[in-house]
């Protein structure tokens, strides 16, 4: 064996080990979805499956017969709902606003812009957390505890300047030249940035949504702050539900956890292909 | 009628002024050349006219329209950019039918006029591509297709062939020269190419430091250059050049050069020149020659100097050769081989030398 093979085999032996870190928890989330809760109880534990159900999605989606815990079911439906709204709405706000930003930045030249940048690039480097209880007492001053528009307000403060920071930088690739021929060609600028610039930066665009949709879908701590009942709690919040004083439904939690992953996953991978660029190649010198 | 009057018009980017109060008449279906080294204002006044930039002081009108507070899109002109600035996510078609579409008309008429306007520049055949499966010429016609076909009252082109290789830049420029015999619109044309300005051009404006430094048909700039510096811009090789002060010598005012080589004023400036003034003194490759393979000049001055190096080009010979301290260039006609330390005797034409004023740049 030579040296390059011996690399290689360490290089892979280490991914995988990696990979096994990273993806183990992810795995067991899922395996416990589907498993008896004695099974995840068994002391000591039992590692191989010896059988699965899905009496948990039954329950959780449909309310199934009275749970083996001898609980209510919890209302998927309503936190799904919640979940939905909020997030949707969070993303679109902030794409349409950041995108507008991002624009602004790119494009035009005003006084103090790079201190402006900064200033709202600054903004995300706060923890969310750390925001929770300035941002409780307003609301409860204002009246916005346990309601969308309070949360989604959060959701899309906390999008707007990472929204801004990506479209700023897709529509600085394409080239100044594009609208202005697009101007000489009859458009406004409104017309320009609809026709030209816009699509040019789609993906730039889309991956920010993205982005912004998984932030707000998987949000915990700020949510559980704000939203106190059916009316509001997103579907990551209501995870806690299957949190009694004494016992926790593990399989339970774990079937909503899966349920919460999937739109998730499903986005990640439009993610990875929206980030494959390349649109504006062949529009100027190639 | 599309002439492009220019007015006392000014740019300024913060403090620095880039154009600066400048006038020009641009005479319909005129093809105009704005020629300077960069920086020298010629972008940032075809953008003016675009209306691409902000007008800080004076005016411009298109035909007898003032456009200063116009948008682009209400000026009529078409521009076509360096780079193409191609929309890269619509086919040729698209690309040459956009601005039709913006401005509302049926589809029908569209189609015609981009297949007109494809006919014209011979690019029928990519009509359904995408800018990127284009070569570098092929883009260039589809960014020309693009203008033409809106019919505009005047083109601008902002340097079009310079990201063009060699061959091909000189085919384009031919069928730029082509495409204005056939559309006969008003041009103003954009580059710092000499050659381009020269061969494009009805007429050239030279620009320098936000000025207009001369304005005339490309012969009156290679014949009568104004300043010193469109004197050494214009022509290829550059005019050789040297300083020199006037002093009376045999009773005949002369050119002292720095090295201390006296050569007489020509009989023609004799009158408009003093003793004591600084000068410098210009004449081109041809008209400085050894005299062994050329026909001596009327009126010439003679020196010898041993050459340089010589480059033959087949038509004609460049050589290099020193006039006191500095290198200046000769060039003959005559298939002769020259080898480097050849010592020659140079004839230089004095009816064919050019005086400026050291101080002013102005030609005397």
């Amino acid at each position: 064996m030579n040296k390059k093979q011996i690399n290689n085999i360490l290089i892979w032996f280490s991914a995988i080990i990696l990979i096994i870190l990273i993806m183990t928890p992810g795995l067991w989330v899922v395996l416990t979805a589907f498993r008896p809760q004695v099974d995840v109880m068994a002391k000591p534990a039992v590692w191989i499956p010896r059988n699965l159900n899905l009496i948990q999605f039954e329950t959780m989606l449909f309310g199934g017969s009275e749970g083996s815990m001898g609980r209510s079911p919890i209302p998927v439906l309503s936190y799904l709902r919640n979940s939905l709204i909020i997030s949707f709405t969070s993303t679109f706000i902030a794409v349409l606003v950041g995108t507008i930003g991002g624009y602004g930045f790119a494009r035009h030249n005003f006084k103090h812009k790079n201190k402006y940048f900064l200033l709202i690039m600054l903004t995300r480097t706060i923890p969310g957390i750390s925001l929770s209880l300035p941002i409780f007492i307003i609301f409860s001053k204002i009246g916005l505890i346990d309601t969308h528009i309070g949360i989604i307000l959060v959701f899309v403060a906390l999008n707007i300047p990472f929204t801004i920071w990506l479209t700023d930088g897709f529509f600085r690739q394409i080239p100044r030249a594009m609208s202005e021929v697009a101007m000489t060609d009859g458009c406004t600028k409104l017309q320009a940035f609809w026709h030209i610039e816009l699509p040019l930066s789609r993906s730039g665009i889309a991956s920010a949504g993205i982005f912004a949709f998984l932030i707000s879908w998987n949000e915990y701590a700020l949510v559980s702050n704000l939203a106190r009942s059916t009316d509001s709690k997103t579907l990551t919040v209501g995870l806690m539900d299957f949190t009694a004083q004494f016992t926790i439904n593990w399989p339970g939690m774990c079937a909503l956890a899966v349920f919460i992953i999937i739109p998730a996953l499903i986005l990640t991978f439009m993610v990875q292909k929206h980030l494959v660029t390349g649109l504006t190649f062949g529009g100027v010198k190639g | 009628m599309a002439k492009v009057s220019l007015q006392g018009v000014s740019k300024f980017y913060g403090k620095v002024q880039a154009v600066k109060k400048i006038d020009l008449e641009i005479i319909d279906k005129e093809f105009l050349v704005l020629v300077g080294p960069s920086g020298c204002g010629k972008s940032s006044s075809l953008r003016m006219i675009a209306g691409l930039e902000e007008i800080d002081e004076g005016v411009i009108k298109i035909g007898d329209k003032e456009m200063n507070n116009l948008e682009p899109r209400e000026r009529n002109v078409s521009m076509v950019f360096q780079n193409y600035a191609l929309y890269p996510h619509m086919t040729v078609e698209e690309n040459l039918g956009f601005s039709l579409k913006i401005a509302g008309l049926a589809k029908k008429e569209i189609e015609e006029r981009v297949h007109e306007a494809a006919g014209i520049l011979d690019i029928t055949e990519f009509l359904q591509r995408k800018p990127s499966q284009l070569s570098g010429g092929q883009r260039q016609r589809v960014a020309m297709g693009r203008a033409i076909v809106r019919r505009p009252d005047v083109f601008l082109f902002d340097e079009p062939l310079s990201n063009l290789d060699a061959k091909l830049r000189n085919q384009m420029r031919t069928e730029i020269k082509r495409l204005h015999q056939k559309v006969s619109t008003t041009i103003v044309y954009v580059t710092h190419d000499q050659v381009e300005a020269m061969t494009l051009a009805d007429r050239i404006v030279i620009m320098k430091d936000g000025i207009i430094e001369q304005i005339g048909t490309p012969l009156d700039l290679f014949e009568r250059p104004a300043t010193k510096f469109v004197a050494t811009f214009i022509g290829s090789p550059s005019m050789n050049m040297i300083k020199a002060s006037i002093i009376k010598h045999n009773d005949q005012l002369s050119m002292k050069t720095n090295d201390g080589i006296i050569v007489p004023v020509p009989k023609d400036k004799q009158n408009s020149i003093s003793e004591g003034q600084n000068i410098s003194f210009g004449f081109r490759a041809e008209d400085i020659v050894p005299l062994k393979f050329g026909q001596k000049p009327s009126s010439a001055w003679e020196m010898q100097s041993s050459v340089n190096l010589a480059e033959p080009l087949g038509t004609e010979t460049l050589i290099f050769t020193n006039f006191g301290e500095i290198e200046i260039v000769s060039r003959m006609f005559t298939p002769e081989q020259v080898k480097s330390n050849d010592n020659l005797n140079f004839a230089l034409n004095l009816d064919r030398t050019y005086l400026f004023d050291e101080k002013s740049g102005l030609a005397i």
